[in-house]
């Protein structure tokens, strides 16, 4: 059964990029393309599911393969299953949408076949790293992600700045890699790469080798799963990507980082002092609340999307936090309940900002556009995108009775559970953690509100806005997809968090908490310490939503409705500049965080000659420089420039030299090979 | 025994919506009787309620269809909170279908859908109201949590029913330094979250200054009706929500028709004292500049901060 499944998958993917390497243009092609990514997805998320309800890890060994480290072995474990799903999640709603979205690129702005073979290709890479079974493996597929998300990214290469992002996507995630092989060597320990053999050889390392292990590892995947410092390509690459592959960026890959850490601090070191899980718990404050704060800040709609994804990766590093510091204090079923709060809002974070992700790309589509200051009134234009994109921004926003609330209530809970902890200066950092998270969420409504209300609300602020027009069938199928999957996950903790228990049941010593979390229509935190039920919630407010219209219709209520004019204060004819704009609506909060943002104003006016109570024009420029851009990457990039321009001084371009430089470092090795 | 669980929920309800408006005018009359005016009769707010449904709607032409079902979103988010919230009776019957997280972003999803609602007909109004509220709804969230934070620390439970009956039990902790300084910071933020002075002036209208009102500017017969008694059952919340986490005595904890009634009256007499002080507060200080605001909520998460960690330190 699961080996049918493997092999649909990978096939599957294989027939996707073949078809894309012979073209994949016109209506067929491009169906084609996303038939085989579809059914790929498609076949792993079953056959993660079968994993996961069967408990049994599938085991795939072939050594011929790859005749070096052990090979390329196999094997899914319910935890890898679930991150697999989550692949599938994403992936399936995003082709689909790519078969209608690529339609754009008929034209020759981007190459359909690269875009077609890497798309399937990184699908199959992502899918194989939560099969990886020895270091070799997963490194290679590591790579092979980011390879072909590489290219993902440069798509519409022929775009200003495109090409930057793809350097900087490139360099962070590179240096992420290093810092990953780094780790795995010193796990090793100069022995095999088989995850068996270093999960039971990790407890002989030494502390401080277990230590540097962990941060190297927090620091790798972190760069790929886009924490504060690492998440600088973030805001850069996934504006650039296509919105399908950005969506699946921004939605599946970096989750693949948060897969990374679980897989090596808790499974293969089998967790480890508290500061770990404390380090985890601020790295996961810092990126929420900078996260959403650059975010507000933001009106490039893809932009404001990708600081989100720091935010929301921030929130699952907070309940990982969580969790290992209840772990490392033998609280089992509390640490439990923090990682199942981080997985779970996982996959949300897969489904709700896949969902905005793609509504932002139909809107791209629709304007040409990225600029929420030249959107809005397309609610009246595009009501599907309209519709599917506000169930996405209430599911972010952590509203009831979507999915983003559950898993928000969940990490909640766990941080709640931190008064158990026999270790006061730790214990005392939790309510701060709390009031930050609960700042994060606040902040988000806000900045969805804007993002939302400018650019689908009111009047439309430019020409190419009020001509704006629905997106295909195929692009609204894969948000529909998307906004059910926001409301299924919201409607069901209660089943999905036994079967995250399940997931969890073994790693790192973690109990099988399935019986803990009871399985009624209510989700349980540990010990009876609160209960909620969305499902009730949800029937509540809908029977409501029914029942007050109905009384009202009984109690004899005027329903006559009279459109005018908006009210202008007794002026006539209202324009779009007279809308509150995004800057406008961000503004209280740029003053309220001004010390973070440091916002350089540029004020000029021109005043008529006659009377300077005339005022010919207004000008108004307002910028803000990220603040890890200020104090980090700007003087690393110069410290790399200046490197580089002394290393140029022995590149004169005279090839005798060269060879010159090839004999001295041949005599140079020869005579160390004599000595050591 | 279940089936009168349930009939209290509903009677809960009822009695939620038909103090609400009569809790508005008797803060809005008091308030005008501290000020030397006579003020409008403490019912007004009953009038106007039925003056307002039996008006017709007029619609901006701008505004699309989230603008019709906002109200109803409103009105039905804030009917479910009080489906939560013990009045009368602890626990309630629905007390495991949420907690206090739920409750408070119950009411915010209503928030939400105010402030698109405010944006939806495109005036600068508009667009105003809708940025101050998700400003002030953000920053008062932390001193929420952190109340709630407190309240669990000794109750054991966010679940509203187990707090209330935690603290008839242990009467101790009523009186407990933490306790009272979440109170503090809880009320600080019931004046912002319920646009009371000195973060909104309900009686503002059409002042540059106005959050609320300039939100709902647009709004005109039932659906304005909605969205006002809404806001007053909101403020009715907050009032319940400080008087019975906080003292809960007078609240039932059987269905006994007798303490049924105690509680009716119990409740009532803690809404009118709520109302009162915040009449004076309201009389007493001036409206603060908005970007003054943020340092009144900070004072308040310093203030529910200093709650939890006094609660954990005495544990």
């Amino acid at each position: 059964m699961t080996i049918v499944l493997f092999l649909v998958m990978i096939a599957a993917y294989g027939f996707g990029a073949f078809v894309a390497l012979l073209g994949g243009r016109g209506p067929i092609g491009r169906w084609l393309v996303a038939a085989g990514a579809v059914i790929g997805a498609g076949a792993g998320c079953a056959f993660g599911a079968v994993v996961i309800i069967s408990g049994q890890p599938f085991t795939l060994s072939i050594p011929e393969l790859l005749p070096i480290a052990g090979g390329l072995a196999l094997r899914l474990d319910p935890l890898g299953a679930f991150f697999l799903v989550v692949i599938g999640v994403g992936a399936i709603p995003a082709a689909i949408y790519g078969a209608g979205y690529t339609k754009a690129y008929e034209n020759g702005r981007a190459s359909l076949r690269l875009l077609g073979v890497m798309f399937n290709l990184f699908l199959l890479a992502m899918s194989l790293v939560t099969l990886a079974d020895n270091v070799l493996t997963f490194l290679l597929m590591w790579e092979g992600m980011s390879l072909t998300s590489y290219f993902l990214v440069i798509t519409e290469s022929s775009e200003d700045g495109t090409l930057r992002a793809g350097n900087w996507y490139a360099a962070m995630t590179h240096a992420g890699l290093a810092l990953l092989l780094a780790a795995f060597v010193l796990l090793m320990n100069g022995g095999a790469g088989a995850f068996a053999d270093l999960r039971s050889s990790a407890g002989t390392l030494s502390p401080e080798a277990r230590n540097l292990i962990f941060v190297l590892a927090l620091l790798g995947f972190g760069s790929k799963a886009g924490i504060v410092p690492l998440h600088v390509w973030l805001p850069r690459a996934h504006p650039a990507a296509p919105s399908h592959v950005s969506a699946l960026m921004s939605g599946v890959m970096i989750k693949l980082g948060v897969y990374g850490l679980l897989r090596v601090a808790l499974d293969l070191l089998g967790g480890g002092p508290s500061w770990w899980g404390a380090l985890v718990l601020g790295l996961g404050v810092a990126s929420a609340l900078l996260g959403v704060l650059y975010a507000l800040m933001e009106h490039d709609l893809k932009r404001l999307l990708a600081y989100h994804s720091v935010e929301n990766i921030g929130i699952i590093f907070i309940g990982l936090g969580a969790g290992l510091i209840f772990h490392s204090s033998h609280l089992m079923t509390l640490a439990a309940l923090g990682f199942i709060g981080g997985l779970y809002h996982t996959i949300n974070h897969a489904s709700f900002k896949g969902l905005l992700f793609l509504g932002a790309g139909s809107v791209l589509h629709a304007t040409g556009t990225r600029n929420m200051e030249e959107m809005g009134g397309l609610i009246k234009r595009m009501p599907w995108t309209a519709l599917f994109f506000l169930v996405g921004s209430a599911a972010i926003s952590a509203l009831p009775p979507l999915n983003g609330f559950a898993s928000e209530w969940l990490v909640f809970q766990s941080l709640l559970g931190g008064l158990n902890l026999p270790a006061p200066e730790i214990a005392l950092t939790i309510p701060l953690a709390v009031g930050m998270l609960a700042l994060t969420s606040g902040l988000a409504a806000a900045c969805f509100v804007k993002a939302f209300g400018i650019s689908f609300l009111a009047i439309p602020r430019s020409h190419e806005a009020e001509n704006a027009h629905e997106s295909p069938l195929s692009m609204r199928v894969g948000m529909m997809i998307l906004a059910l999957a926001c409301v299924a996950l919201g409607l069901a903790p209660f089943a999905v968090v036994p079967v995250l228990g399940g997931v969890l049941a073994g790693l790192g010593g973690l109990p099988d908490t399935r019986p803990v979390f009871t399985l009624d229509l209510s989700v349980h935190a540990p010990a009876g310490f609160a209960q909620i039920s969305p499902t009730w919630i949800a029937l509540g407010l809908l029977i409501l939503l029914v029942l007050v219209p109905l009384v009202m219709r009984f109690m004899r209520v005027n329903r006559k409705l009279r459109v005018g004019d908006t009210w202008g204060c007794g002026r006539i004819g209202q324009t779009p500049r007279m809308e509150y704009t995004a800057t406008s609506f961000a503004e209280p909060l740029r003053r309220v965080f001004a010390e973070l943002y440091r916002p350089t104003k540029e004020l000029s006016i021109d005043f008529h000659p006659e009377s300077k109570y005339f005022v010919k024009s207004i000008k108004y420029s307002s910028r803000i420089t990220p603040l890890f851009d200020r104090v980090l990457y700007d003087p690393l990039l110069r410290l790399v420039q200046r490197i580089s321009r002394q290393v140029r001084r022995i590149q004169a371009g005279s090839l005798h030299l060269y060879l010159m430089y090839v004999a001295v470092i041949l005599i140079l090795l020869l005579i160390a090979a004599r000595w050591f | 025994m279940v089936i009168t669980g349930y009939v209290l929920e509903i009677a809960q309800v009822i009695l939620a919506l038909l103090l609400a408006p009569g809790l508005a005018g008797f803060v809005r009359w008091l308030k005008a009787r501290l000020q030397n005016r006579r003020g409008a009769p403490p019912w007004q707010p009953y009038f106007e309620l039925r003056k307002l449904f039996g008006k017709e709607v007029v619609m901006s032409n701008n505004a699309s269809w989230l603008f019709r079902i906002a109200p109803y979103i409103i009105f039905a988010s804030t009917i479910t909170v009080t489906l939560l919230v013990p009045m009368i009776v602890a626990p309630l019957a629905l007390d495991g279908m949420g907690d206090l997280l739920m409750v408070v972003y119950l009411l915010l999803l209503g928030t939400f859908f105010l402030a698109l609602a405010g944006l939806d007909p495109g005036t600068a109004f508009g667009g105003m109201g809708a940025s101050r509220e998700m400003t002030v709804a953000a920053i008062a969230e932390p001193t929420i949590a952190l109340a709630i934070f407190g309240l669990a620390l000794s109750a054991g439970s966010t679940n509203l029913g187990r707090i209330v009956t935690q603290e008839l039990a242990n009467t101790a902790v009523t009186l407990s330094p933490g306790h009272i300084l979440a109170f503090v910071a809880l009320f600080i933020v019931t004046l912002a979250e319920t646009g009371r002075l000195p973060v909104d002036n309900p009686a503002t209208h059409l002042e540059l200054t106005m959050i609320h009102e300039a939100m709902i500017l647009e709004y005109s017969g039932r659906y304005l009706a909605l969205i006002e008694w809404a806001s007053w059952l909101k403020l009715t919340i907050f009032f319940t929500l400080l008087s019975n986490l906080f003292v809960p005595w007078g609240i039932a904890t059987t269905f006994d028709p007798a303490a049924l009634a105690v509680a009716v009256i119990a409740l009532i007499v803690k809404l009118a004292v709520l109302g009162g002080i915040i009449a004076v507060v309201e009389t007493r200080v001036a409206k603060l500049r908005l970007f003054r605001v943020p340092e009144l909520l900070g004072a308040s998460f310093v203030l529910a901060l200093l709650a939890v960690t006094s609660s954990f330190v005495l544990k």
